[in-house]
């Protein structure tokens, strides 16, 4: 268990590293990063910024730097706001996993039941049904199903505000679209891990010795099917985050994904850079989390 | 086990009539599915729309009308024949749009798919096959990529290389071939210990023989499910990236302007959001669907 640790510890290690590289990459990838930053500003100024800025030096010493100035969490600072990018972001990083909290929530509410009954009752009507609205929600983009609520609750039943994050009413149109990109993903997972297991012969021993159908499916089918779950669950968490971006987007939500989108449009590399990286930070904290937890999980790995 | 017996019905006994039964078995089992039928019957609706736009579309799509802005759907009260779904807020054809917007989107969806499966294909056939430090530096560089989700990283790309559609292409292709590179690598892993494989090794076969004569084949019909649903999957991206203001730069419409064009005015025309991303939707969801029955005809372990 130890050398299974160590290893995964080195492997977070590497996989941190070329986060950065790729994060660097995104200022270095036009081959010309001042044009990037200042498209119109004569050629004297622009030689003027590659010096301050050092990107006279060669790549390799550039990201070296890069990584030293990432290591201590200094992004530069932002063209736009004129402060350093790294707390601009980590400011509205709340926002952002409230949100994707919220939506999450939300998805298990419903995909943990549903999925469950769809495996038990398998081929049934609602199992059809349930399958035809995860290919519906696979299918829709998010962020026009974000419009289209807007369109009926809040243009055509007046119900609930059209964008903001000011009042609990204005988180409810943004956590339900969310959910409806992280509930079918959810649900078809949680129906396939239950699937696995639901016909293995430790589960039909258990209805044979008379054990209640109820006690069946949450007790000896859902413990052994929440380890996959919990895997890919670690894996979407990424495509959770992405969502998130789109719904800030349509609803003016001031969470790092708004940020980013208009960090983008202004050209402002220092908050990209920031909030990409902290952003593929927490999806690689949380996969790692998932890692250890699939050790804990697993007797045939802590034994060792 | 399913896998083996696939493999082997294609190269040992005269590969082609084996290959061509399963195939018909395939398509039979495609068409026998309604849903399926009926997403192959929308996909084919949507790619003769591509092709034959300057036909099929009603209207110009580019022809502004300041007294026809705002025109409504056809069955409203202010709608009119020429234009079907209405016009936008400088009077152009919704319709039209729309049809000339699959063509952005359906060239966009296979060529970054025609991208990301050249990488990871080829990654996921070295790793499988090579196995020790290549494997290991292709699946570091897999795990890299999948801490980004991938509109973000493609969102900051696109921005940096500067819009257009061969951008849009480049880097969406780019940045989704991972998934070919870890089932492709699986299933190499599992087949090179199989006994035709052996044989093949036993005769003299060269490694380059062996892995595009033996393996690559037997990976085929995931490659074909995965492609499908890959390229619904880059639509949807696509038309993020444009609504999020990085689009292709072109003189054509997309769905993801439309719909984000269309935000502005959801309160006073409705019509002008709903339809392009329905389009999405039934292009979208017509991929899927047959994507996924595809995956049930070719896999030999689905009844």
């Amino acid at each position: 268990m130890l050398t299974h640790l160590v290893r995964r510890v080195i492997r977070l290690a590497v996989v941190l590293a070329g986060v950065s590289l790729v994060t660097f990459a995104i200022l270095h990838v036009s081959g010309d990063p001042v044009s990037l930053m200042m498209p119109e500003a004569p050629e004297s100024d622009r030689a003027a910024l590659r010096l301050a800025m050092g990107f006279n030096e060669p790549l390799p010493i550039q990201f070296i730097r890069f990584l030293a100035n990432t290591a201590r969490g200094n992004f530069g600072n932002s063209f736009f706001h004129r402060e350093p990018a790294l707390p601009l972001v980590l400011a509205r990083l709340p926002t952002t996993l409230l949100l994707a909290t919220l939506a999450m929530a939300l998805s298990l509410a419903i995909a943990l039941p549903t999925g469950i009954l769809s495996a038990v009752r398998r081929n049934s009507v609602f199992d059809h049904g349930a399958t035809f609205v995860v290919f519906l929600g696979t299918s829709m983009p998010v962020f026009w199903t974000g419009i289209m609520l807007i369109l009926l609750f809040a243009v055509q039943l007046r119900a609930l505000p059209v964008s903001g994050w000011e009042s609990w009413g204005a988180l409810v149109l943004p956590t339900v679209t969310l959910a409806t990109f992280s509930t079918p993903l959810l649900l078809r997972l949680v129906r396939s891990s239950m699937l696995e297991v639901i016909n293995l012969d430790y589960v039909r021993t258990a209805r044979a010795k008379g054990v209640s159908e109820w006690i069946v499916i949450w007790h000896h089918a859902l413990v052994n099917a929440s380890l996959p779950l919990v895997t890919v669950a670690g894996l979407q968490f990424g495509l959770l985050l992405g969502g998130a971006i789109v719904t800030e987007t349509v609803f003016a939500v001031p969470g790092v994904g708004r940020l980013i989108v208009g960090a983008i449009r202004q050209l402002d590399f220092p908050i990209v850079q920031a909030g990409i990286f902290l952003i593929a930070l927490i999806v690689v904290l949380v996969n790692f989390a998932v890692d250890l937890l699939y050790i804990y999980l697993n007797p045939q790995i802590r034994v060792r | 086990m399913s896998i083996g017996t696939y493999a082997t019905s294609s190269v040992a006994v005269g590969g082609d009539s084996v290959r061509g039964a399963e195939g018909s078995r395939a398509w039979r089992k495609l068409a026998r599915n309604p849903a399926a039928l009926a997403g192959a019957l929308i996909l084919l609706a949507v790619i003769g729309a591509a092709v034959f736009a300057p036909y099929v579309s009603p209207q110009d799509p580019a022809r502004q009308s300041l007294i026809r802005r705002f025109t409504p759907p056809v069955w409203a009260h202010a709608g009119s024949v020429s234009y079907l779904l209405g016009t936008d807020q400088v009077g152009r054809d919704i319709l039209s749009r729309i049809i000339y917007g699959a063509r952005v989107s359906l060239l966009v969806g296979i060529s970054a798919v025609l991208v990301s499966l050249t990488i990871g294909v080829t990654l996921g056939l070295l790793s499988g096959f090579l196995r020790g430090r290549v494997d290991t530096v292709i699946m570091t560089v897999v795990d890299v990529t999948l801490s980004f989700p991938q509109l973000l990283l493609a969102l900051a790309f696109v921005a940096a290389l500067g819009p257009s559609l061969f951008t849009i292409i480049l880097v969406l292709g780019l940045t989704g071939w991972e998934r070919y590179a870890r089932v492709v690598r699986a299933e190499v892993l599992a087949l090179r210990e199989k006994d035709f494989v052996e044989a093949a090794r036993a005769m003299g076969a060269s490694p380059t023989r062996l892995l595009l004569g033996h393996l690559l084949p037997n990976t085929f019909s995931s490659i074909i499910v995965m492609s499908t649903l890959q390229v619904a999957q880059a639509i949807l991206q696509e038309a993020a990236l444009s609504f999020l203001g990085v689009g292709t730069g072109s003189a054509y419409p997309t769905w993801g302007q439309m719909i984000a064009l269309g935000r502005d005015f959801v309160s006073v025309a409705w019509w002008l959001a709903t339809f392009p991303g329905l389009a999405i939707l039934l292009t979208v969801l017509a991929i899927n669907l047959v994507g996924d029955r595809l995956r049930d005809a070719l896999d030999p372990r689905v009844g």
